[in-house]
Parts: C-alpha cells; sequence; structure tokens
C-alpha cells in the first residue's frame, strides 16, 4: 500500500519537472529537475525518507534495463557512425584518460594543501 | 500496442545478467551486450525499430522517474558532502567541465559531425541523465547512450590501473575522478577497492550529472 505513496510522490516530482522545464524552455532536462525538486523537499523535510526510500531504491538498482531500448536506437545511425567512427573512438578514450587523470590530480593537490 | 519489444528486452537482458553475475568481467556487460544483440537480431531479421520501439518505450520512459529517485542515494550521502565538500565542489567543476571540453574539441578536430559533438559531450554522466541532456541538446540519444556506457566501461576496465600508473593515492582523490569520468561502471569498480573511494565516487557521479545537465546546454551555445 506505502508503495503507492512513494511511486506518487517520484511521478509527480517528475512530473512537476518537466512542468517547470517546459514552462520556462529551460534546457535542463525536466527529470534532473525533479530530482533536485525532491532533493529540496528531503532536505527541508516536507518529504520522509522512508515515505520514498523503497521505491526510489528500486528504481534505481532497476536502472540499467532502462538503457537498452534507447541504445537500440543505435540502428538507426550505422551509415553516420561509419563515417564518424575515428572522431568518435578518439574522443572517447582522450577524453577518457583526460578528465580522469585531470580530476585525480587536481583534487590530491586541494588535499595536500590542506594538510 | 505489441508485447514484442518489451518481452525481447527482458529476456536478452535477464540472459546477460545472469551471465554477467557468473563472470563479472567489463566485457559482460548486460546493457551494452543486450544492445548488440537486440540491434544485430533486428538488423538481421529485417526488423524495424519502431516496431521494436512500439512497447520497449515503457522501460524508456521509466528513466524520468529513476532519475529523479537519484535524490535518494544524493540525500543519504548528505555528510560526505559536508565532510567533503571542498574536495566535491572543485572536484566536479573541473572534472565535470575537463570530460565535456576534451571529448568535444579532439572531436571537432577530428572532423566530428555536429549531431556526433552534441551526443559525445555529455558521455561522462550517468547514463539516464546523459541521454536527457542529449534530447535537450541536439545530439543522438542513441548514440550518446552507447558512448555512455562505452566510457563506463573504459573506467571500470582500466580506470584503477590508470590511477596506479599516475600515482594518485588519496582515497578521496580516486573516488571523484571514477565517478566523474565513469559514472555508475567506475563507481562499481572503486568500490571494491575501497568502501570511503565508492562512496565518494557514487556522489560525484550523481552531483557531475546535475552540473552537466545544468552547464552543457549553455556552454554548447558558446562553444
Amino acid at each position: 500500500m506505502n508503495a503507492y505513496r512513494g511511486l506518487a510522490i517520484i511521478f509527480g516530482f517528475y512530473a512537476l519537472g518537466e512542468l517547470v522545464s517546459s514552462a520556462f524552455a529551460l534546457s535542463i532536462p525536466g527529470s534532473v529537475l525533479g530530482m533536485l525538486f525532491l532533493l529540496g523537499a528531503l532536505v527541508m523535510g516536507l518529504i520522509r525518507l522512508e515515505w520514498v526510500e523503497n521505491e526510489a531504491e528500486l528504481f534505481v538498482r532497476n536502472m540499467s534495463v532502462m538503457f537498452v531500448p534507447p541504445g537500440v536506437g543505435i540502428v538507426l545511425y550505422v551509415g553516420l557512425l561509419k563515417s564518424q567512427v575515428v572522431p568518435v573512438s578518439l574522443a572517447l578514450l582522450v577524453s577518457f584518460l583526460v578528465t580522469l587523470v585531470t580530476t585525480a590530480k587536481v583534487v590530491e593537490v586541494l588535499r595536500r594543501g590542506r594538510k | 500496442m505489441n508485447p514484442y519489444g518489451i518481452t525481447l528486452t527482458l529476456i536478452v537482458f535477464y540472459l546477460f545478467s545472469e551471465l554477467h553475475s557468473r563472470k563479472r568481467a567489463f566485457y559482460t556487460n548486460p546493457v551494452l551486450l543486450s544492445i548488440a544483440t537486440i540491434a544485430a537480431f533486428l538488423w538481421l531479421g529485417g526488423f524495424s525499430y519502431e516496431s521494436y520501439m512500439e512497447s520497449a518505450v515503457i522501460l524508456k520512459f521509466l528513466l524520468g522517474p529513476a532519475v529523479v529517485s537519484l535524490a535518494v542515494p544524493v540525500y543519504k550521502e548528505l555528510d560526505t558532502i559536508r565532510v567533503y565538500w571542498k574536495e566535491t565542489t572543485v572536484g566536479i567543476t573541473v572534472g565535470g567541465t575537463v570530460a565535456i571540453l576534451s571529448a568535444f574539441y579532439t572531436a571537432e578536430v577530428l572532423g566530428g559531425s555536429h549531431d556526433v559533438l552534441m551526443s559525445i559531450a555529455p558521455k561522462s554522466v550517468t547514463t539516464a541523465i546523459a541521454i536527457g541532456i542529449s534530447e535537450k541538446i541536439g545530439g543522438i540519444p542513441a548514440l550518446t547512450a552507447v558512448l555512455v556506457i562505452l566510457t563506463g566501461i573504459l573506467g571500470n576496465a582500466v580506470g584503477s590501473e590508470l590511477l596506479n600508473v599516475f600515482r594518485v593515492r588519496d582515497r578521496v582523490a580516486k573516488g571523484l575522478a571514477m565517478g566523474v569520468t565513469s559514472h555508475g561502471l567506475g563507481t562499481a569498480r572503486i568500490l571494491l577497492e575501497d568502501e570511503l573511494a565508492g562512496g565518494v565516487s557514487g556522489l560525484a557521479m550523481a552531483l557531475n550529472g546535475v552540473f552537466t545537465a545544468i552547464v552543457l546546454p549553455y556552454l554548447v551555445k558558446v562553444l
């Protein structure tokens, strides 16, 4: 029974996020806004953690399967991918390496400075 | 509405999840294997993507509430933010920006087309948020989904080893770097080695998602 309360809160905040995103023509996805609103409501004590905890964790734990249908859409872009395979794969590798090392080094230097 | 798309997705994903629980390796990633298998099935069988999506779209729709649900793990980690707020703020601002710019400019220099640049820019963010950003900025959400998962697999496979090569020893630095760069799959890997680094990484993943969702749409207008 309580699951309905949790689901109503989660879908409600998603709806609110979409509403705000489209009403103000924002570039931020409605789902991300909904997440921020829910986080704010939890912090302010408007929503209690136990009202949404189980349902939210169910969604978060099972998120992976939801990536499959959008990913399968790649079949529509086989031609594009063939012509762009070099920029795509090199950008992926370079960006991965640079981001990982830069972030780690910057944070490490910051931590050393504090000690 | 035909029930075939969602049934096919659930069966294929179930089978690859079973494989992954038996053989935990980056190359048994169930999402990537499922996408490849279903894409090959449609391609070889001559089935249309539209007929597949007719019912599989239900799963895609659930990404919205799933992103909203990320508020709960972030809320639970608020104490970690209080302790490491400085590291988190700097790590995500620097790391999140570097992730966007390095992907965008490398692809641009090598002759990437506009929709490819828009698809690769959010690749370090957790898949659900990245798909949402890609839709908003004129990327190809399907390409973004695949690139995000490949980025996660890279982090999962070699992220820890690379941090060792570059002699990063600080646990908070390791966690932030893995979460900002390789989202959930990077977090899963670093969590195996160190609980503190894993917690920081999970938080970094969620916050980098929010940071990128806010910054990227405005950043691409000036790039």
